[in-house]
């Protein structure tokens, strides 16, 4: 009996050290698994960011090279110069007069076929109302209404004040929305959500409506019919998208002329001129403080609500000297360390040191913040060119001619624009300080203490701001005295991220809630999203790699002196970097793009085939002009929309 | 001999640059750091795996002596860079992860049932949080027999792994 009980505990011990022992086995096998899905993760979401910041690089590199070539290029005949002026006369602001004619929408005519929807004026909720539904139902609202709307919706905002002022006193709770970038199913899913907007339930949207997204004009449309019922409960915040010199890339403009042919030009002029009307930010109890993109270290709150923000019709840099300007720069260059030096635009030749732009994905060493002496604000004209001719012609079709900044003037000062394009364009970091933001181009970083001192100065408790897309749709940072809030869900691919909106009550302590727009990606496991989005983002990288074949071709080929055809995989990896200089892991993603051969060796040659039979099959075209056309699509894009600012 | 310590050179080189990467992926503030939180995934997803017993030493090794809630690249670098070298905590092949699911599966049925799996889970081993065993769950569990079939679930993992 007593040996039996002994052989029976023994054997029930084994069995049950067994079960411990592949339990523990198969746990470990399964974190493992679960890490190295949230690396793809992670990989995946650094891919699409460091595109994201990458393009808009690109941008910015594109704006200064056009504003470069107004300063140095000498018109020699009176075509050129006619040119040159319409070329750069179409960004500004049109005189008032040319403004009404714009807005001439009476004149337009509505045929009995249209069956979308048909506003009247003063507008009233139900109309609001019913434009969401309509949308929904993907009718497009007659260019008529369209123009009509615009025109109210700007006397509207001609007497806001820079900042809004709102109060919990008159309504419960305060939402705040952050980017949609043309997602139309965001809005309306936040508003099925949250309940349409009501004298009870004030809403502050923060900028960034359009470019990206197909549904930029229906956004417009109902964020302006709301502003317009609900005057005192409904607030929009400028974004840096509400730009027209961004919207000619980043879509936008293009979805304008695409869904209104024949009346896209002058809705688009009109537009211009309702973005630089748009409020600068919001205050909820003087407390927090709504804005689109951050601060920096020179933010004046006074400043900005005195300064006359419809002067910063766009904050891309527009080079422009005026003497005085000149001599001050001069002055302030003399001043500066070698380590903040004005970086040598990046299409002349190089000296030694090339600050070349921060790979989009590593913030960290940087030149201190230079001051932006080489540009004014693109809020006038281009300034005198070489030739005193062009400049009186510029100068003619402005109207009044003025010194920057004179009272009066037509343009901003130097340091009014900066205010106005510092909160619109800055980053929150975590490191102390106040950098530029060269991954961007406009604005600059923030560190913590930036933010404290901020919110000691002006006696706030939170900033609330949007402008970077976050897995989770909202991001606490600076010891959650920041909060980013951005609504655009899926922003990348499908599956990519959640959007938020945040909530105020009589506290103000904020209380989030995320979102997906697309009921699919719940059903899937979270293995499937990811490989979803990973595939979504490697194609787009693959797209890249092919757009830089030939460069990559001669950087494979420093690398194989021996001209075996053949390169080290690790050698590929430094290759791709020096070529793409997105600071992606490529060693972690090799794999997936990659096939490696038994002796961790690369036919590149062969590789670099398979990239373009892959993107071929798609095109018929040579394959060195598209791999041109590839890597300057975007930027072929906008400079045919510059050329083409009449449209036709 | 030369010969032999360049390609030793040459394989920790690319040894660092691969922890490198897999470091930066999650040093969101690009200062060297990453939240000890994430060592964890730095370690398996460069190759290793770990259990949570080992991955609790080796935070102690590379911790520094007042743990601050970060490791520091410095020390991690070193340390991951012996455990590659040295091939330590080498993940199991797909057979003897089968067979610890069968060890489970005393009946030898093919399957565990979803009660089985949580129990097992949740009470054995290093047992699951309830995220774990629930995302679990959600990929392995057979809706209709409420059941796992480990067999095609091991499978099916192992085919994203390639």
């Amino acid at each position: 009996m007593g040996s039996g009980t002994s052989a029976q505990h023994h054997f029930a011990f084994q069995n049950a050290e067994k079960a411990f022992k592949a339990a523990a086995l198969i746990q470990r096998w399964y974190r493992r698994y679960v890490a190295r899905l949230e690396m793809r993760r992670r990989c995946t979401w650094s891919i699409f960011q460091s595109m994201e910041y990458a393009g808009q690089q690109d941008h910015v590199k594109l704006h200064d090279f056009f504003s470069y070539l107004m300063d140095h290029f000498t018109p020699s005949s009176h075509n050129e110069r006619d040119f040159l002026s319409r070329m750069f006369t179409e960004e500004r602001f049109p005189q008032d007069s040319e403004a009404e004619r714009c807005c001439d929408y009476e004149s337009i005519e509505v045929p009995d076929s249209y069956a979308g929807p048909r506003l009247s004026f003063p507008l009233l909720p139900d109309h609001a109302t019913a434009l969401v539904e309509a949308f929904r139902l993907k009718q497009q609202l007659h260019a008529r209404y369209v123009l009509n709307l615009l025109y109210e919706t700007k006397k509207h905002l001609v007497q806001l004040p820079n900042i809004n002022r709102v109060s919990t006193c008159y309504s419960e709770e305060i939402t705040v929305c952050g980017d949609l970038h043309g997602q139309l199913d965001d809005l309306i899913f936040i508003f099925y959500k949250n309940g349409l907007p009501s004298p009870e339930r004030v809403y502050v949207f923060n900028g960034d409506f359009v470019d990206r997204g197909k549904d930029s004009v229906e956004i417009l449309m109902v964020l302006f019919a709301f502003m317009l019922v609900y005057p005192k409960e409904f607030h929009l915040n400028r974004g840096n998208h509400e730009d027209h010199m961004v919207n000619l890339r980043y879509g936008f403009t293009k979805e304008v002329m695409n869904k209104y042919k024949i009346h896209g030009k002058k809705i688009l002029r009109t537009l211009q001129d309702v973005f630089r009307w748009l409020p600068l930010a919001t205050l909820v109890d003087e407390k927090v403080l709504i804005l689109h993109g951050g601060v920096s270290d020179t933010t004046d709150l006074e400043l900005l609500d005195k300064l006359d923000r419809h002067k910063v019709v766009s904050t891309m840099r527009c080079k422009a000297r005026k003497e005085g300007e000149k001599q001050a720069e001069e002055k302030e260059q003399a001043t500066q360390t070698s380590a903040a030096e004005r970086p040598i635009p990046w299409f002349l030749p190089q000296k030694q040191s090339r600050s070349l732009p921060a790979s989009p994905l590593r913030r960290g060493d940087q030149a201190r913040r230079a001051g932006r002496s080489c540009s004014i604000p693109c809020g006038g004209a281009p300034g005198r060119s070489a030739d005193p001719e062009l400049g009186r012609r510029q100068q003619a079709g402005l109207g009044a001619p003025s010194a920057c900044g004179a009272p009066g003037a037509a343009e901003p000062t130097q340091e009014e624009w900066r205010q106005v394009t510092d909160i619109l364009w800055s980053d929150p970091m975590a490191q102390e300080g106040c950098k530029a933001n060269t991954v961007r181009g406009e604005g600059c970083y923030f560190g913590p203490d930036v933010t404290e001192q901020l919110l000691q100065k002006y006696n706030l408790r939170l900033l609330i701001r949007s402008h970077e897309c976050k897995p989770e749709g909202y991001e606490f940072c600076h010891s959650r005295r920041v909060l980013t809030i951005f609504s655009a869900s899926n922003y990348y691919a499908v599956g990519s991220n959640r959007g938020a909106y945040v909530k105020l009550g009589p506290a103000l302590t904020p209380h989030i809630v995320q979102y997906q727009a697309n009921k699919a990606t719940y059903t899937l496991t979270m293995r499937q999203r990811i490989s979803r989005v990973e595939e979504s983002a490697l194609r787009a990288l693959r797209e890249k790699l092919f757009a830089h074949s030939s460069e990559l071709l001669g950087e494979f080929k420093k690398y194989d002196a021996g001209k075996t055809g053949s390169i080290a995989l690790s050698d590929w990896a430094a290759a791709v970097e020096s070529v793409l200089r997105l600071g992606l892991p490529w060693r972690m993603l090799r794999p997936q793009l990659v096939n490696s051969s038994a002796d961790n060796t690369l036919e590149y040659g062969s590789w670099l085939e398979d990239l373009a039979k892959a993107q071929l099959s798609r095109e018929n075209i040579q394959s060195s002009l598209l791999e041109k056309l590839y890597r300057n699509r975007s930027n072929l894009e906008t400079i045919f929309r510059i050329i083409d600012s009449d449209h036709s | 001999m030369a010969d032999d310590r360049d390609r030793e050179e040459a394989v920790v080189a690319e040894f660092h640059k691969k922890i490198k990467e897999a470091f930066e992926v999650f040093d969101h503030d690009s200062n060297n750091t990453v939240d000890v939180r994430e060592i964890g995934t730095i370690m398996r997803s460069l190759g290793c795996c770990p259990s949570e017993g080992e991955l609790h030493d080796l935070i102690a090794e590379v911790e520094d002596e007042e743990p601050t809630g970060y490791i520091r690249f410095e020390k991690f670098l070193p340390v991951m860079t012996e455990i590659l070298l040295e091939r330590r905590y080498r993940p199991v092949p797909e057979d003897v992860l089968l067979h610890a699911f069968e060890v489970l599966d005393s009946a030898k049925r093919g399957f565990l049932t979803k009660e089985e799996l949580i129990k097992y889970m949740t009470e054995e081993g290093e047992p699951f949080s309830q995220e774990e065993m629930e995302e679990m769950l959600s990929a392995a569990i057979d809706p209709d027999s409420n059941s796992i079939h480990y067999r095609d679930y091991i499978t099916m993992m192992v085919i994203d792994e390639h």
